[in-house]
């Protein structure tokens, strides 16, 4: 189903760790401007899917096409893959703590990123309007001085969003972003997941039904690593297979 | 501006070091009072220029998180780039010197041999090896300073990060780099005179009449002048977005790859320009020292590099300038045979054995205790504390906890 609509298609890819198949003959695609849920049981395959995706893992086989023009991503390093467009948010908060939110932002603000263009960088008025619109919207205006280290957990989580978002990319891949949050917190997240979605395509890995449900979205469920069933969460749910291996335990 | 915004440190640097060379100045044998000798102006000379290429390991090492162990062999092919047009140099003066009361003007080829001979008969041997191709050129020399050490760092890079080879595996393979070169020069057919090295390098050719009073003071200008210049240049790196970028690189090198920013480009840029900058920093500090041979560049030289920054205080500009010139300071009084032996009624302490076990001993002391180094005492002025967060890793089986609920 390759059609005018694909923005990423992956076919037939498999991995093999040490005799352990993490995927296997996976096909999955997404549209241009698509909220989608993956969900699955542990081991399912849904991080090393991200990993392939994003260039961290060669499969054994398949092809990872992207894009109009239908660009195979296999082969290309993870820093091309980013450029290309495919951004990438990881289960644990990672932002550099160091530094403070002002920073973390205009690093991933979308500009040149060739070194030498980096080392005579000095932002302009657009780049700080960039970083300052991105930080309302994630909630942060008021702390972009602050070291990030300091931030509370969800704050954290909110941050690497805000960097993905930064990056303007066409697909964001989403790793459990409400681990560790509170009920307040998931819902802020929600809303920003589903704003960034209206522009672009985003990928959510999450375990947490209600976050799903939340999303509204159709979901994708990853079992043994190939696709076990898809549609809309009422749908999967129904599913006998699904409820087997994963909703029944 | 935003580099003296993010360095609040500069001003009062430059202030240091100006105050710093003027009170030097005014105090030595050539333009002062003569309250510091000529051998100790060398010395202070000599720290600027160490200080100068610690600053280049701070920036390899404490802001880009390489633990490069082969900076100090950059700086002695700095050394030994200048030093041989020092000694071509100086020693075709002599040989032309020598030839003056001959009857017969000496041909081309009768001096280039008695050159060799003066240079090579050490190491038995007359004729220039491929490597003096430029030697009797100074701007040639000088453009090698930089060529030649900055290309090396440039190929070794490349190969090392296109690898993605990282941590202490780099670390042991820039130190495999620094011990073959150092072994290479040993040799006598290596065309630098072998484990003699060059010598006579603090006399400048064409300046016998000047005492070494003014030429001492001359490379301590030069020194001051050169680290200034390094000193701006690494607060402009590491001001703006570039060092946000190596810091994260040190940090989280998979997230910046993440973030479309191409890992090795930005190391092996780094790992490049501090190649140069320690070149240049050893070109103006052996003419100094007036002699360098194959142990200068030892692995030993760049693990005391490393144990400066260290000590000095990672990852802040200041701290690798203080750390350099303290440490060096220190272990000159101490091996210098100044310090006074401690006799403890059954053993008596002489510091010339016990400075190195004294170095150690406080390595892993400001390793363990203090890991700011002496630049962390200035956060205790500045009040710049790092909040106590400790981030426990959420696993996935615990992904919905918070976590305070997941820590219990």
């Amino acid at each position: 189903m390759s059609g005018a609509g694909t923005l990423l298609e992956v076919s037939g890819i498999s991995v093999t760790f040490d005799g352990f198949r993490a995927i296997n003959n996976l096909s999955f695609n997404i549209g241009h401007a698509e909220l989608r849920a993956i969900i699955g049981p542990n081991g399912a395959g849904k991080t090393t899917f991200m990993d392939i995706v994003t260039g961290k893992t060669k499969p054994d086989e398949g092809k990872v096409l992207w894009g109009d023009m239908s660009r195979n991503l296999i082969g290309m390093n993870e820093a091309k893959i980013a450029r290309a467009g495919i951004g990438r948010k990881f289960q644990r908060p990672t932002v550099f703590e160091d530094q403070s939110v002002f920073e973390n932002l205009l690093m991933a603000v979308k500009n040149d990123r060739n070194p030498l263009k980096v080392l005579f960088f000095r932002p302009k008025f657009k780049d700080f309007a960039k970083v300052e619109e991105l930080a309302a919207e994630i909630g942060l205006s008021d702390q972009l001085e602050r070291r990030s280290g300091e931030l509370s957990h969800g704050q954290k989580q909110w941050l690497e969003i805000g960097m993905l978002l930064a990056q303007d990319p066409k697909l964001l891949l989403v790793d459990e972003p409400a681990a560790g949050m509170t009920l307040g917190e998931r819902e802020h997240t929600t809303d920003i997941l589903k704003e960034a979605a209206k522009t672009r395509a985003v990928v959510v890995v999450e375990h947490d039904m209600d976050f799903v449900r939340r999303l509204d979205c159709k979901v994708t469920v990853l079992h043994e690593g190939s696709v076990l069933a898809e549609g809309s969460l009422d749908h999967v749910t129904k599913n006998q297979d699904v409820i087997d291996v994963y909703l029944g335990r | 501006m935003d580099m003296f915004k993010k360095n609040p440190s500069l001003p009062v640097f430059v202030a240091v070091l100006v105050i710093f060379t003027l009170a030097v100045t005014f105090m030595s044998e050539a333009y002062g009072a003569g309250g510091i000798s000529t051998s100790f102006v060398k010395t202070l000379g000599k720290t600027l220029c160490l200080a100068l290429v610690a600053i280049a390991m701070d920036l390899v090492w404490g802001y880009t998180g390489i633990l490069s162990l082969g900076h100090f062999a950059f700086f002695g092919l700095g050394g030994y780039m200048i030093g041989m047009w020092l000694m071509y140099a100086r020693t075709k003066l002599i040989v032309l010197d020598s030839f003056a009361n001959a009857p017969l003007p000496p041909t081309a080829s009768e001096i280039s041999d008695a050159i060799g001979t003066q240079i090579f008969g050490v190491v038995g041997s007359s004729d220039f090896p491929l490597v003096w191709y430029f030697a009797h050129s100074f701007w040639a020399q000088i453009a090698l300073v930089v060529l030649v050490p900055g290309i090396l760092a440039l190929v070794f890079g490349w190969l090392a990060f296109r690898s993605r080879v990282t941590g202490v595996y780099l670390s042991i393979l820039t130190q495999a780099m620094t011990l073959a070169l150092s072994l290479y020069l040993f040799q006598n057919d290596s065309g630098l005179r072998g484990n003699n090295g060059l010598s006579g390098l603090q006399n400048l050719p064409g300046a016998d009449g000047v005492s070494q009073d003014y030429i001492s003071i001359w490379f301590f200008w030069a020194s001051a002048l050169a680290l200034l210049l390094t000193y701006l240049v690494a607060a402009f790196i590491v001001s703006g977005k570039f060092g946000s970028v190596i810091r994260g690189i040190r940090d989280d090198e998979a997230r910046v790859r993440f973030l479309g920013y191409s890992v090795e480009g930005f190391k092996l840029f780094v790992f490049t320009l501090t190649a140069v900058i320690a070149a240049i920093g050893g070109a103006l500090y052996y003419p100094q020292a007036g002699i360098i041979n194959p142990a200068e560049i030892a692995p030993i030289a760049s693990i005391y590099l490393a144990v400066w920054v260290a000590i000095g205080g990672r990852g802040r500009i200041y701290g690798a300038v203080i750390g350099a010139a303290f440490v060096s300071l220190v272990s000159t009084y101490f091996t210098g045979g100044q310090a006074p032996d401690v006799n403890l009624g059954f053993y008596t302490i002489k510091w010339v054995d016990w400075w190195l076990v004294l170095l150690g001993l406080s390595f892993v002391l400001v390793t363990l205790f203090a890991p700011k180094g002496i630049g962390g005492l200035f956060d205790l002025i500045s009040g710049r504390m790092s909040p106590n967060r400790h981030g426990v890793p959420l696993g996935p089986d615990k992904g919905s906890l918070r976590e305070e609920e997941a820590e219990k």
